[in-house]
């Protein structure tokens, strides 16, 4: 019994009766919802970090009360939150505008709950890394005559990458990780499939293991291109350290 | 005045951005048939409902379900939703109904409303083997017990077995009960007698645990049998449903595909 | 991970609000409007059953905070010679912390714990001597695998942070450690680890904020902490916002209550230099 428990490869294998081919379907949606919820994030990351360092007072306010949510709160409970509760809402909030309610699909739901909690963690790194260009170089781009738009897109945003990077980084490991919490909801990513095939099968062990290795290469290849990013974005820089 | 144009500037970036990213999350989603999505625990839970190695969910439940659409015209979808939060996904309008071995109850009955039953099933207790527990209050008094959250096992194991001093612990899944029993961190596990037959049969289940008998039946909390959950004002949904579980009822496809899992009516008396 | 990461994950001592602050117009506006949301929650939502809940979510919080503390400061204990190993270790020692570190840093908190739980711990009622042992009755229980994956996963995270603040004390100080004739390990008790645990000190905050923001995962494998609570509400009343709303708020004041605390001690703590 211990023996076969765990050392039945052939329940991994791709086809039908291995559980393998399924796994990395999960695997997949996990990514997927993972890429989908950064790049989310990273959009609400961009307006929020604006909005906190140049929007008005009020606006100022709101993306605090946001991001001190967000940071206060555990990730689970508001991925249970914004599951029931933020899909409900922006229904209704469609229906108020007469556009009539959507069907939200599973992957969208799992891409929203992540993106807005990204969103909160980007909006804290990249106001970090904007704060941290030198203010000459934004008055020196004003004094050109460059329209605030322009000033973003050709000196802030290119010049905070470096100071960025390892933030996002992060948090793009975070995303891919933060995927798993999903189980708890009932999507089909790669830590619920595990679990329906450990309990199906009994190998709890075989599986779990199994899981953990897809996450952990996903996290080494991860920080193989993002020590790339990092190399690439540091061009220029005096070395550091 | 610089400053100023950069933040009229922003506002109009943040109002951009916020409707990219509503039109981001709504876009895909807005192409919807009249489909019909049928919410199951996602969960292994045979003989009713359990994934297999291809992710195909199979099982006497989903066969019900598909017998059940195909009379009742529905273009049902399986949804798998978690266990413990089915209800909010009904009444949220994730799914349209439940086809998850849900007893009809007054409780839920409260939130949700149910079509007629579609199979009733006794309720029994299982303990590892040469443990002398008899399925009783007494029998229990200073054991554990495991069930799994909002059954209705975990409501009787609540009212009858809780007050005699047995400690009952709570599960989000059948099947993580079932292993804990099988690991000894439970002395015991309530659920419906089918999907403990089931346990009992797999190699885990042959070796550790056997069965220990029916309880004292108490309707208040069991109920009387499974039905499919619905929104409550759905009269038409459950109309179409109730006729089409009564046609297959009578024109023996209940019966055909039970009988591949079954050698008893578990439509019940 | 670093210092600012850590800072946008997690609510943290510097984002403490000012007194003053608060008396803008458009802050006294919005407070009232917040005040106006939280009495429109009180008296159009349900809240009946709270009270009948109350004891429960008040021991739940207990377990809760019980988890964040005995795995923060047990994680604690095992980052510091994690941290030491890979600045300093013999490749034996340096190779397995490395690894160590990037396994558990690479792989979601909620599979370890499974995994513990129920792959590891399934495994052990198959081996009479365990099963007879004097550990079994706690091996039974829940809390301890908890207890177990919490700790190594704030080990992991902590070792990284405690790495950097080890290899970042200057090597001048240590120098001249050495020269009034410390030996190593009174190098390292009086010098080394003092000033790197200060130099961890800011991101400790983050990383035990983060802990407690972690601590609800416990819930899926029984252990009956404050989520656990609130899902059991959710289960019974079969209502979803309320309670919800309700733990988000537990959460916040936890949080919060703990920044302030930390806010406390770091101004009892000199930082001339550091």
């Amino acid at each position: 019994m211990v023996g076969d428990s765990f050392i039945n490869w052939s329940l991994l294998s791709l086809s039908a009766p291995g559980w393998g081919g399924l796994l990395l379907q999960g695997f997949l949606s996990s990514i997927e919802i993972a890429v989908g919820g950064y790049a989310l994030g990273l959009l609400l990351g961009i307006g929020g970090a604006s909005g906190k360092l140049y929007g008005g007072p009020l606006v100022r306010d709101l993306l605090e009360c946001y991001t001190t949510v967000v940071r206060a709160v555990p990730e689970l409970v508001l991925i249970l939150l914004l599951y029931y509760a933020g899909t409900d809402l922006l229904n209704q909030v469609l229906g108020a505008f007469g556009i009539g309610t959507v069907d939200i699909s599973g992957l969208m739901a799992g891409i929203f709950v992540i993106g807005v909690v990204q969103g909160a963690y980007s909006t804290e790194v990249l106001r970090g890394a904007i704060k941290a260009v030198p203010a000459g170089q934004i008055e020196a781009a004003r004094a050109y005559g460059m329209s605030p738009f322009m000033v973003l897109r050709r000196i802030t945003l290119p010049a905070m990458l470096p100071y960025a990077i390892p933030g996002l980084a992060n948090l793009w490991l975070i995303a891919t990780k933060d995927t798993a919490l999903l189980a708890v909801v009932g999507f089909s990513e790669l830590t619920l499939v595990t679990r329906q095939a450990a309990g199906a099968t009994k190998a709890y062990l075989l599986f779990f293991c199994a899981a953990g290795a897809l996450y952990l290469a996903l996290t080494l290849v991860s920080n193989v291109f993002i020590g790339m990013l990092e190399r690439h974005a540091r061009r220029g820089f005096a070395e550091q350290r | 005045m610089l400053n100023k144009q950069k933040g009229n500037g922003m506002k109009k970036t943040l109002k951009l951005l916020a409707l990219a990213t509503a039109l981001a999350i709504t876009g895909a989603a807005t192409a919807a048939a009249e489909q019909v999505k049928v919410g199951i625990a996602a969960e292994p839970y045979p003989p009713f409902t359990s994934p297999d190695a291809s992710g195909n969910w199979q099982g006497w439940e989903i066969e019900f379900m598909k017998a059940m659409c195909a009379e009742a015209k529905l273009d049902c979808v399986v949804t798998p939703v978690a266990w413990d939060g089915i209800i909010p996904a009904l009444t949220s309008k994730k799914i349209d109904m439940i086809i998850g071995s849900l007893s009809i109850t007054a409780e839920r009955q409260k939130t949700i409303d149910f079509s007629d039953k579609y199979y009733n099933t006794p309720t029994g207790i299982i303990g590892a083997k040469g443990d002398d527990i008899t399925p009783t209050p007494e029998g229990l008094a200073g054991k554990t017990i495991g069930v799994q959250v909002s059954t209705v096992h975990q409501a009787y194991a609540m009212k009858h077995f809780a007050p005699a001093g047995v400690e009952v612990k709570e599960y989000q899944t059948q099947d993580e009960a079932n292993q804990d029993l099988a690991a000894g961190r439970v002395d015991a596990v309530q659920a419906d007698a089918i999907a403990l037959d089931a346990f009992l049969e797999s190699d885990q289940g042959k070796q550790c645990c056997d069965y220990k008998g029916e309880v004292a039946e108490d309707v208040d909390v069991i109920g009387p049998g499974v039905g499919v959950g619905l929104r409550k004002g759905e009269t038409e949904l459950k109309e179409k449903i109730n006729a089409a579980i009564k046609a297959i009822r009578e024109n023996g496809t209940y019966e055909a595909f039970s009988k591949k899992y079954f050698d008893f009516d578990i439509y019940g008396g | 991970m670093t210092d600012e990461t850590t800072h946008a994950l997690a609510y943290t001592p510097e984002d403490l609000p000012k007194k003053e602050s608060f008396l803008k117009p458009h802050r006294i506006l919005l407070i009232l409007l917040f005040a106006a949301l939280v009495v429109a929650i009180a008296v159009f939502m349900r809240w009946d059953w709270l009270p009948r809940y109350l004891p429960r979510l008040g021991s739940g919080i207990l377990v809760s905070l019980a988890m964040l503390f005995s795995t923060a400061f047990l994680g604690f204990l095992l980052a510091v010679p994690l941290g030491l190993f890979q600045v300093t270790g013999p490749s034996f020692l340096k190779v397995p912390a490395r690894i160590f570190c990037t396994v558990i840093r690479g792989t979601p908190l909620l599979l370890q714990l499974w995994l513990l739980y129920y792959g590891l711990g399934s495994l052990f009622p198959q081996f009479p001597a365990i099963r007879q042992s004097f550990l079994w009755p706690y091996l039974r229980e829940a809390w301890p695998y908890g207890v177990a994956a919490l700790t190594v996963s704030f080990a992991a995270y902590e070792g990284e942070v405690m790495r950097g603040a080890f290899a970042g004390v200057p090597a001048g100080e240590l120098e001249a450690a050495r020269a009034y004739g410390m030996g190593r390990w009174t190098m390292f008790r009086r010098i080394w680890l003092p000033r790197a645990i200060h130099r961890a000190l800011p991101t400790l905050n983050g990383e035990t904020v983060l802990q407690l923001k972690s601590t609800p995962l416990v819930a899926t494998i029984t252990v009956v902490d404050v989520y656990a609570v609130i899902s059991k509400v959710r289960q019974e009343t079969y209502l979803t916002y309320e309670p919800l709303l309700l733990l988000a708020a537990i959460y916040m004041c936890l949080t919060g209550t703990l920044v302030v605390a930390f806010r406390y001690f770091e101004n009892r703590i000199p930082t001339r230099g550091a």
